[in-house]
């Protein structure tokens, strides 16, 4: 499904990403962790198409095809979906104007018809149910005064609604409580199947206790140093960070 | 500008001369000094305070045609568009400075809603009472108004009554092959505990500079409630200098809503007198415009009395060169304590060419009030843009989201869905884009 060779990427002419590998096959979850500034947030920021980013060696493919020449918009209409690890606050959008509005979006893209009202309202309803969401939040202006949680459960609703082939859940944990985050991961379970598959970036192995993982890889200084299976994550909870300091590990 | 100075100082003869004895009358008393006061001053010019961020200069340089007597004809049709259509509405309608009945939908029972020179001739103790009464006596445009006013709305609701349905004023300028100046005349007078909602707007059909010159006095008695709004949309070959002047008496609640799309120059002086206690006035603005438009909002709350209320709130989108100025003023007279008054004008610049020159100006004589003001000059969030796009909201429509919500608030106070309707279509329209909802 996901296809990364040798990615280069950086800012305002500071690399990075100083060559990435990664395959995500259909129906796999990954999980990649790592210290603060090893490059994370970047990578899903890249993937997703963020502008300020600029590529300068390798390549993202996605079902075959170079996901570098699409735009942000583009590549949500493909099956790319990103959980911001900061939700923007947009006053005077609903969550439902702004659902609407992305789902028929992306409906026109491909060439389908815009969504029935009636179905929209009843997809909504049933993930809404999925990730214990009051009615009232979908009035509400979009992240606008939503507490880290409901922001967060908000991402996961649009994802639910999106139904993206590849998500990306950039540090989805992050200031959630245990409660908060077990219905998060538990809405990310239900959406898991064998046709999707799912990127977890996380700094802790908390999250991958409930969206379990079928490999895991720790990126440092922009690559990726070490990969494994789940029991890499419990080594890392255990180990901290630390031993990758000493430099001479390889993947 | 000297040019256009001498036409109307050699117009006003001729008007005079026409007057047949009306003319040491009080009404033509007051169109003298008025005339006078503009003769004396001459036109605003940069070194005008109140003019400093705009040239007028280059907006009266055009060789206007200050009375039109040929009439043109324009039938419904040509028109259609400028109305509200899908709700039932009175309508005075002004082809060319006159009044067209054949256009018009007008009433006089239970209430007043004709012509401004129907009220000259058959209600003379009104006019006495009102005209020029309103206006401030220092704004040079104003005073031209003043001097030249003939023809426009006169709507005079009676004590306890709820108008039933909205009026919308039309002055529709056609073409004649030369410049045209028009200078239509408001005058409404809503009476106590009486209820009513005004839309107003100008329209040139003419290819040639068409410079509107407007001037509206409202007169809001004890208790009564209006709601006005302006839709200036006009040609881009349209200038318009718009002076309101709203005195509001005990107990009053006024909005005056202007929304600003069009025409190629705007100005308004938009004036509230607060001169009774407990008063409500609220003002909204939306503007949106692009290549080659000004728009220069100068407001004024003027709280003379306690107790009194007064909200602003003025949103502005400018693209390519655009120009906007907003001069929000507010007075809060030495005794006009317990005062609430607050003001906001939030703008956002598409382009590294266009400009806003913004300036509250709280003068605050009282101790014992609330006062805000805040401006804020932005561009999109780029942050904001990309959350938008990776939901798959492609960039031009994901800018118009943002911007649309980001003016949204400014139509807080429109009441008839049908007129918020149309102004969000306008501003979609604006915008280059077809979402398809309403916000």
């Amino acid at each position: 499904m996901l296809k990364i060779n040798n990615l280069q990427a950086g800012i305002e002419g500071k690399e990075i990403l100083k060559g990435i590998d990664l395959e995500v096959k259909a129906g796999e979850v990954h999980a990649i962790m790592g210290p603060n500034g090893s490059g994370k947030s970047t990578l899903s920021s890249v993937i997703a198409g963020r502008e300020d980013y600029e590529v300068s060696g390798g390549s993202i493919d996605f079902e075959g095809e170079d996901l570098l020449d699409l735009g942000a918009d583009e590549r949500a209409h493909k099956g790319i979906f990103l959980s911001f690890q900061y939700p923007v606050e947009i006053p005077g959008v609903t969550v439902t104007n702004f659902i609407k509005t992305a789902i028929n979006e992306s409906r026109k893209a491909r060439g389908e018809e815009p969504m029935p009202a009636n179905v929209m309202l009843k997809k909504m309803r049933e993930k809404m149910a999925l990730l214990e969401i009051d009615n009232a939040f979908l009035s509400r202006s979009l992240n606008e005064g939503f507490s880290g949680g409901e922001k967060k459960r908000n991402e996961i609703f649009q994802m639910a609604m999106l139904e993206p082939k590849l998500a990306i859940l950039d540090e989805t944990d992050s200031g959630l409580d245990i409660d908060a985050l077990r219905i998060v991961a538990n809405g990310v379970n239900k959406l898991k199947s064998k046709d999707n598959a799912v990127i977890v970036i996380t700094h802790y192995q908390r999250l991958l206790d409930y969206i379990v993982p079928d490999y895991v890889h720790v990126l440092h200084k922009g690559k990726i140093v070490k990969s494994g299976d789940k029991s890499l994550a419990h080594e890392l909870e255990a180990k901290g960070y630390d031993w990758l300091k000493e430099g001479a590990v390889e993947a | 500008m000297e040019a256009l100075k001498d036409k109307l100082e050699s117009s006003f003869l001729v008007f005079e001369n026409e007057l047949n004895g009306e003319g040491e009358g009080p009404i033509h008393t007051r169109r003298r000094e008025a005339f006078e006061r503009f003769v004396k001053s001459g036109f605003p010019t940069k070194r005008d305070e109140e003019w400093k961020y705009t040239n007028l200069k280059p907006v009266l340089k055009p060789d206007f045609r200050v009375f039109v007597n040929d009439e043109n004809t324009v039938d419904f049709s040509s028109i259609k568009r400028f109305f509200l259509n899908d709700v039932d509405t009175y309508k005075l309608v002004f082809i060319d400075g006159y009044y067209s009945s054949w256009l018009s939908e007008t009433t006089h029972q239970g209430f007043d809603i004709c012509t401004f020179s129907n009220m000259l001739t058959k209600y003379k103790d009104v006019a006495e009472q009102y005209f020029g009464k309103a206006l401030p006596e220092n704004e040079a445009m104003a005073s031209v108004n003043t001097a030249f006013a003939r023809e426009g709305a006169f709507i005079r609701i009676k004590r306890n009554v709820t108008v039933d349905k909205p009026v919308e004023i039309i002055f529709i300028t056609t073409d004649h092959g030369v410049a045209t100046l028009a200078q239509p005349r408001n005058l409404v007078v809503v009476e106590e505990n009486a209820e009513i909602t005004i839309l107003e707007r100008h329209q040139s059909l003419s290819e040639q500079p068409v410079l509107t010159n407007t001037a509206t006095e409202i007169f809001a008695l004890r208790d009564s409630r209006l709601n006005y709004y302006k839709i200036q949309n006009d040609a881009k070959t349209a200038s318009l200098i718009d002076s309101t002047a709203v005195r509001q008496y005990r107990g009053s609640n006024v909005t005056m809503g202007t929304y600003s799309f069009g025409n190629k120059f705007i100005r308004n002086n938009l004036n509230f007198f607060l001169e009774e206690e407990h008063t409500e006035s609220h003002m909204d603005g939306i503007t949106v415009i692009d290549e080659g438009q000004t728009v220069d909002h100068h407001t004024l709350a003027d709280h003379k009395v306690p107790n009194c209320y007064s909200d602003e709130l003025y949103k502005g989108i400018y693209d390519a060169n655009a120009h906007g100025v907003f001069n929000g003023k507010v007075m809060v007279h030495p005794h006009a304590q317990k005062t609430n008054a607050f003001q906001q004008n939030n703008n956002i610049l598409l382009t590294d060419k266009a400009s806003i020159d913004t300036k509250p100006q709280l003068e605050i004589f009282a101790d014992d009030v609330q006062c805000s003001h805040g401006c804020t000059i932005g561009q999109l969030d780029e942050e904001a843009m990309f959350y938008l796009r990776s939901r798959g909201i492609p960039e031009k429509e994901a800018k118009a989201l943002l911007l649309y919500a980001f003016a949204n608030d400014g139509l807080r106070n429109v009441k008839i869905p049908a007129l918020r309707k149309k102004l969000n279509r306008q501003i979609a329209k604006k915008l280059n884009v077809n979402l398809d909802f309403e916000l």
